[in-house]
């Protein structure tokens, strides 16, 4: 079956480097730009959601497990609920950046990209697990 | 969009209506555009048209294609479509007393926003200040929806994998012998 579509398969060949570098794009770029984790973590992960459309689930979970997506959406949440710890520990409020770095500013920044990068490993890895689920039910 | 709507509730088709699900996303993505709400619309565009979407398909390959065809008796019709209407109009009149859409004297604006605008680029340095609101000023918040997006992954996964799966069926020798005779 999948070797009778080679225009889908060469098509999304192309462009996945594209949807997974405009992701973390988005991911990186959220304080400038419109964004942030949510989003990129949503195309991050229908990036991969494209790849067991096109290829089969079964070579998508050969690129990326379920058991490694289930350990990234609870890393996810740890890395955000982390960033507070630390910030706790900086001798601050839990998940006030200001005592990050030396100045205000830039623990803020810190924080931020921190806790976006924990949004987004969430998101992703959730999105695409329950695809996952989804897909794999029916055989 | 009310067109979408509309042919969403008549048709019986459900990958029709799946379809038509995207492009309602996709169109109120627009409408948010042009509130010049982008960090939303692009959120709406990426879930609502995208990934629900798939996920809906993805359901609709486990269940029917069709929506079943009921007989409903004329009081089964009656009684949501007065309470929708009583809703309605509820809501519609609760809108009266609000303040005008875009009027800088709401209460809305007057509470944490102009701090947000003003003050968030001397005291966390973004220049988006949807960013800066989202991640910094409601840190709790945005903690809490990320908390619950993997709460529901977790529900997904007890639903669905819960149970031990069913041993694979491996087709015995008379289903493969009934295979060969129908090629």
């Amino acid at each position: 079956m999948i070797q009778r579509k080679p225009i889908l398969r060469v098509t999304s060949k192309v462009f996945m480097p594209f949807i997974l570098l405009y992701a973390l794009y988005v991911q990186f770029h959220g304080d400038f730009g419109p964004g942030g984790g949510f989003q990129a973590g949503v195309i991050f992960g229908s990036s991969f959601i494209l790849y067991a459309l096109i290829f089969g689930l079964h070579d998508a979970k050969l690129v990326l497990p379920s058991a490694v997506l289930e350990i990234l959406s609870a890393l996810g949440v740890l890395v955000y609920a982390g960033t507070g710890v630390v910030s706790f520990f900086m001798g601050s409020n839990f998940l006030n950046y200001n005592a990050l770095a030396h100045d205000a500013l830039h623990g803020q920044h810190y924080g931020i990209l921190l806790v976006e990068l924990g949004v987004g490993i969430t998101v992703f890895s959730s999105m695409t697990l329950i695809f996952y689920v989804f897909a794999g039910r029916g055989r | 969009m009310a067109v979408t709507a509309i042919s969403i509730v008549r048709m019986k088709n459900l990958f029709a209506v799946v379809m038509m699900g995207g492009i309602y996303s996709l169109l109120s993505a627009l409408i948010f555009v042009n509130l010049d709400a982008v960090d939303v619309a692009f959120t709406e565009a990426s879930v609502g048209a995208g990934i629900s979407t798939v996920l809906m398909l993805g359901t609709l390959a486990l269940t029917s294609r069709e929506e079943k065809q009921e007989k409903k008796s004329s009081h089964k019709i009656w009684l949501p479509l007065a309470v929708c209407i009583a809703t309605g109009a509820a809501l519609v009149y609760g809108t009266l007393d609000m303040p005008l859409y875009g009027d800088p004297n709401a209460p809305i604006h007057q509470h944490v926003a102009p701090r947000y605008l003003t003050e968030s680029i001397d005291e966390v340095g973004m220049p988006n200040v949807v960013t800066s609101v989202l991640a910094s000023y409601r840190g709790f918040d945005t903690l809490g929806e990320t908390t619950v997006v993997f709460t529901a992954v977790v529900g997904v996964l007890i639903l669905l994998t819960g149970r031990r799966r069913r041993e694979k069926h491996e087709p015995t020798l008379e289903e493969l012998e009934e295979q060969e005779d129908e090629v």
